[in-house]
């Protein structure tokens, strides 16, 4: 504790817990001067995610701290609670700013109108979501989980009508009981290991033996459960493309990053307990998490066919895409991994953005929008709006840029070259198809998999894309203000970056995973030096 | 003790998951308030449970881990009872609206034809 750069660390949670406190004491009449705020504060956590992310690579390189670790009230680690940053926690605060600038320019067009307490929400949604990637204790998860959760139920049913608080009904029930799961599996592993703290839970798997470690596997499932129910793994995850669809553009945007929340979540605590370090119960779960993945891309597939709402569609893309996260995690390797932090990445913002795009290509056309229309009968001529024409201008060629949004949110999604999530499967399957070494049969599924449900994927976009563009009389053009335009084309050029930066890109992510498979950075870090080696934690 | 704070989490477990897959809103959020009552004695039970224990120290005795009853537990449910109180607070705002919106009180909005 040195200096105020180190409390940069907490920062990313102070910034929006402010600036959605100070929303709340100005009312929320006050739009204008919410939205400005809000904007303020989106940027600068922003500007923050972006130094946090180049000085955890930085770091890494000079091999001075691998971690950056902060302790709440300079407790040591042991006793107090930790805010942990690496790699992982850097990439998806980056991934949450960037989509949190999206999604709240968006909004400014309109759905900051459609309801009450919209940018105080939006800020806690993003508090919730960058504590839940900071945190390095398990209870804390918790409490961001909540957070988090508490923020999307009313960004889920921002603008009210029957669909949405239908859907949102469903989804608060799924939450609320996931969370039981979740408490149920967070006192388990205390009541065996007697720590909550993350990095100490590492090494205090290894020694477990008989009972104990039966419990702790089982405390650890019912836990994954919760996690996967928040990813949407197959038999746990009906419930998302409902809610996503119902959900307006800029709050789905947001809480698409939810599901991946949970993605995470797997993706750290899986490695740092069940990684090469833990004796016995090395790699406990790993192949029903690349069972769950294939069935939940299998499902996400046939839903991403058969769907006929486009909204429903970009949720259903969120299943394949979870899908594909979890069974390249749950194959266990290092450079699967590697490329699917890269898939992670512009998955996210592909998704992001094809929420947004959904709702301009849907506005030309009266039917399918059935959904809007409820939004547009309850608010939209009610409240009488003078910042209407100052928020920005309609676009001439609109079609056009539309158009070619779609095109490339379709081979994004899909994952076709010559763009990001080409590359990022590509990197995926490489390593589990290495020259001379063998290949399981999981490889194989995995690889059938993902070539499908790209196929399903490009089916449906084409038909979508067709039934949008083409059919619709020309008549009705769809007007279309920079503002709504721009996020949509922000997030796609930064897939498109993503593209032509590959090489630095990957470079990263081959550095992030193989610090989660060798945990040993990352306990050294939270705990100290003494403990790492020994793998026993230290004592109390 | 331990029988009967498992018994009492048990039937609290059951009651609850039943009515959490029974049609009716209000059913579901008495199910899950059960539940959570169930989950907050299993996290507060993983502290350990002793009877007729001092909180930290016996009077006339050096402080031991033995004479100790773990706090972490304690605090963690109150953590929770706080969240999901919260939480099922909100249930209920959100029960209300799906009541006064589509006029059922069924969790899909419509009685199932059957």
């Amino acid at each position: 504790m040195s200096g105020w750069a180190d409390h940069l660390t907490i920062a990313p949670i102070i910034i929006p817990l402010l600036a959605g406190a100070a929303m709340i004491l100005l009312g929320d009449r006050r739009r204008p001067i919410n939205a400005l705020l809000g904007v303020a504060s989106v940027l600068a956590q922003l500007a923050l995610a972006i130094a946090l992310l180049m000085a955890a690579d930085q770091e890494q390189a000079l091999g001075t701290a691998t971690v950056r670790v902060y302790r709440l009230g300079d407790w040591p680690a042991l006793f107090g609670i930790v805010l942990v940053l690496d790699r992982l926690s850097a990439l998806m605060l980056v991934l949450t700013a960037l989509l949190g600038l999206a999604a709240l320019v968006f909004s400014l067009a309109r759905w900051h109108r459609a309801g009450a307490y919209f940018h105080p929400l939006f800020q806690f949604q993003l508090m919730g979501l960058n504590g839940a990637f900071l945190t390095g204790d398990l209870f804390n998860l918790f409490v961001f989980f909540e957070v988090m959760l508490a923020a999307s139920y009313g960004m889920a049913m921002h603008g009210s009508g029957i669909a949405r608080v239908r859907a949102g009904l469903h989804y608060l029930a799924i939450n609320l009981a996931t969370s039981l799961l979740f408490l149920i599996g967070v006192s388990m592993i205390y009541g065996i290991a007697g720590t909550l703290n993350m990095a100490e839970l590492a090494g205090r798997v290894a020694p477990l033996a008989g009972e104990d470690r039966a419990l702790l596997e089982a405390g650890a499932a019912i836990l994954g459960v919760a996690f996967l129910i928040k990813a949407g793994m197959w038999p746990l995850g009906f419930w998302l493309p409902t809610t996503y669809a119902a959900a307006g553009a800029a709050p789905a945007a947001i809480i698409s990053i939810l599901s991946k929340v949970g993605v995470y979540a797997v993706l750290r605590l899986w490695l740092l307990l069940f990684g090469e370090g833990a004796g016995v119960s090395a790699g406990f779960g790993g192949n029903w998490l690349l069972l769950g993945g294939l069935l939940t891309i299998a499902f996400g597939s046939v839903a991403v066919l058969a769907t006929q709402n486009t909204a429903r569609l970009a949720g259903a893309n969120v299943l394949v895409s979870s899908g594909t996260l979890l069974a390249a995690i749950g194959s266990g390797q290092v450079g699967v991994t590697g490329g699917a932090l890269l898939y992670l990445a512009s998955s996210v913002l592909a998704i992001g953005a094809f929420f947004l795009l959904v709702e301009l290509v849907e506005r030309g056309r009266e039917v399918g929008a059935d959904v809007l229309a409820v939004t547009r009968e309850a608010f939209g001529g009610e409240e009488d709006d003078p910042y209407d024409d100052e928020v920005g201008v309609a676009i001439p060629a609109s079609t056009a840029i539309l158009g070619l949004s779609f095109l490339t949110c379709a081979l994004l999604l899909a994952g076709l070259p010559p763009l990001s999530s080409f590359l990022a499967k590509f990197a995926m399957l490489a390593p589990l198809f290495a020259p001379g070494g063998s290949t399981s049969p999981g490889s194989w599924a995995l690889l059938a998999a993902l070539m499908l449900s790209g196929l399903a994927t490009i089916v449906s976009m084409t038909r979508a894309g067709i039934e949008v563009f083409w059919t619709t009389p020309a008549t009705v053009l769809p007007r279309v203000r920079v503002i709504e335009i721009a996020p949509v084309v922000l997030l796609l050029g930064l897939c498109v970056a993503l593209t032509a930066g590959a090489g630095p890109a990957m470079r990263y992510m081959e550095a992030t995973s193989q610090m989660l498979h060798a945990p040993r950075d990352y306990v050294r870090g939270v705990i100290g030096p003494a403990a790492a080696g020994s793998g026993t934690g230290a004592a109390l | 003790m331990e029988t009967i704070l498992a018994l009492a989490i048990g039937v609290l477990t059951g009651s609850g998951i039943w009515l959490l897959l029974r049609p009716r809103t209000f059913q579901v959020i008495i199910g899950l308030s059960l539940l959570s009552y169930a989950v907050n004695l299993f996290i507060f039970s993983t502290g350990g449970l002793r009877t007729g224990a001092a909180p930290i120290l016996e009077r006339g005795e050096a402080g031991s881990l033995a004479q100790y009853a773990d706090p972490v537990p304690q605090a963690l449910v109150l953590t929770a009872i706080v969240i999901s109180f919260a939480t099922t607070a909100l249930f209920l705002v959100v029960m209300l609206a799906a009541r006064g919106l589509t006029g059922s009180d069924h969790v899909d909005g419509k009685e199932q034809d059957s």
